[in-house]
């Protein structure tokens, strides 16, 4: 490895979060954005085809050492380390129309669930994944809401662009059949009526 | 929006309180759905009367009948059914069906939960993947119950007395009074000379606290009979004297 890519390794390592290219930049100031990049590829081939456990992932507009997934499970069971809490399906959903909508405000997105939105709008921005963007121009000037570069981490995404598009989910004028029903939560829901 | 944990069964039950089942469906929508895909139903040509109907006697059996989002779907339902149920004029311009606006609502809601369901399975994998260091988010403890003992609760409280600041009524100044310097150096006057004027007594110092000091030990050592005090006319400078005036001739 050249000494850029050391020094970006030794930088990664020691960040508790994804790294943009900029920041590493600063780093070597002989160093223009392309010998970066360059460098984080020769990173990442080296961790790649040399057997290393971990992986370099770009996350949330930055770039970040992972473990690979194969070690998942053994590292959760030994506990060294806590999985990313699970988000609850109303937290979700909310995500869902934020993320799609944004900057949105609660009542467009209590209109969308059909259910009032207080307690996990608040949730998610504790959660740091949602945040305040601005206030709408409408009667009563409400908040609007935004996903923050948390949400992206959260979700391991690059970017906003990386979500498919709307279009891209098959919402048919056909009830979902049951293999489309997402979770084990609706299979819960199905079994109520089932016991009356 | 929380719910309680118990099952449906106790839901079910005779008891008309206040019992909200919450967790088996996401809201109305939601249940709405369920509903339709029971029944196998064309989201595009929902029979409504029918499904208003099973919505109402669901919640009711959840105990969902008091929960404003079902209620509100519920009171939706039963005005589209009125509207169904109402005979219509046929070819009548500018008809528009009342549930279109309930089925884009269902279409939305439908798009949501897909993209719920995209963004679970994207955390999820996320989720597989551990960076260096994860600190998982701090649990909300509840405060430590208070163990203290006596003498770190009177540390305590003196600490807390010794840094209570009094306020400041009145301050006594304590002034530089001199009367013992003030009588020594009387006598020594005295000692030199017989008899000294009043400036002479007073010295080169002449503040307030000087003037003071002098009179007050004149008057001292007057009472003691030490010094004679007094004045050889009326209105003439007084004398300080070792010895008693001499009789005016």
């Amino acid at each position: 490895m050249t000494p850029l890519a050391q020094l970006l390794e030794a930088a990664l390592f020691s960040a508790a979060r994804p790294v943009t290219v900029e920041e590493l930049q600063t780093l070597d100031p002989e160093a223009s954005l392309a010998d970066v990049r360059a460098a984080l590829e020769q990173l990442r081939e080296h961790y790649d085809f040399d057997g290393h456990s971990v992986e370099v992932v770009e996350l949330a507009g930055g770039y970040q050492i992972l473990t690979r997934r194969a070690f998942a499970a053994a590292i959760e069971q030994a506990q060294l380390s806590v999985r990313i809490p699970k988000l609850t399906g109303a937290a979700l959903e909310t995500l869902a129309v934020i993320s799609y909508r944004q900057p949105v405000g609660r009542a467009e997105i209590e209109d969308i669930r059909g259910v009032s939105a207080g307690g996990v709008l608040r949730t998610l921005q504790e959660r740091g994944l949602i945040e305040v963007v601005g206030r709408s121009e409408a009667m009563g000037r409400p908040l609007l809401y935004g996903t923050t570069s948390l949400f992206l981490e959260t979700l391991g995404l690059r970017d906003l662009a990386e979500l498919p598009r709307a279009d891209e989910f098959t919402v048919a004028l056909q009830p979902p059949r049951p293999p489309m029903a997402a979770e084990g939560e609706e299979d819960a829901a199905a079994s109520v009526p089932a016991e009356s | 929006m929380t719910a309680s944990a118990a099952p449906p069964t106790t839901a079910l039950g005779a008891e008309p309180g206040f019992v909200v089942q919450l967790d088996a469906f996401a809201g109305p929508l939601d249940l709405l759905l369920h509903l339709l895909r029971e029944e196998e139903i064309d989201i595009a040509d929902i029979p409504i009367a029918r499904i208003a109907d099973q919505f109402l006697s669901v919640i009711h059996e959840l105990g969902l009948n008091q929960a404003a989002d079902y209620l509100e779907m519920a009171g939706r339902l039963l005005r589209l059914k009125a509207q169904t149920l109402l005979p219509r004029r046929s070819e009548e311009e500018g008809w528009e069906d009342p549930r279109h606006e309930l089925v884009r609502r269902l279409l939305e809601y439908q798009l949501i939960r897909e993209i719920a369901s995209w963004l679970d399975k994207a955390s999820e994998r996320r989720a597989g993947q551990f960076s260096r260091g994860y600190l998982p988010p701090p649990p909300e403890l509840p405060p430590q119950p208070l163990a203290i003992d006596l003498l770190q609760l009177l540390l305590a409280v003196e600490k807390v007395v010794s840094e209570i600041s009094v306020p400041v009524l009145h301050r006594v100044v304590p002034r530089p009074l001199d009367v013992e310097g003030a009588t020594k150096r009387i006598e020594a006057l005295l000692e030199e000379r017989g008899e000294i004027g009043w400036l002479d007594a007073l010295g080169a110092e002449r503040g307030i606290a000087d003037v003071l000091s002098t009179l007050l030990a004149l008057l001292e050592l007057a009472k003691r009979g030490t010094v004679h005090l007094f004045q050889r006319a009326a209105f003439a400078p007084m004398v300080i004297s070792r010895d008693a005036p001499r009789p005016a001739a």
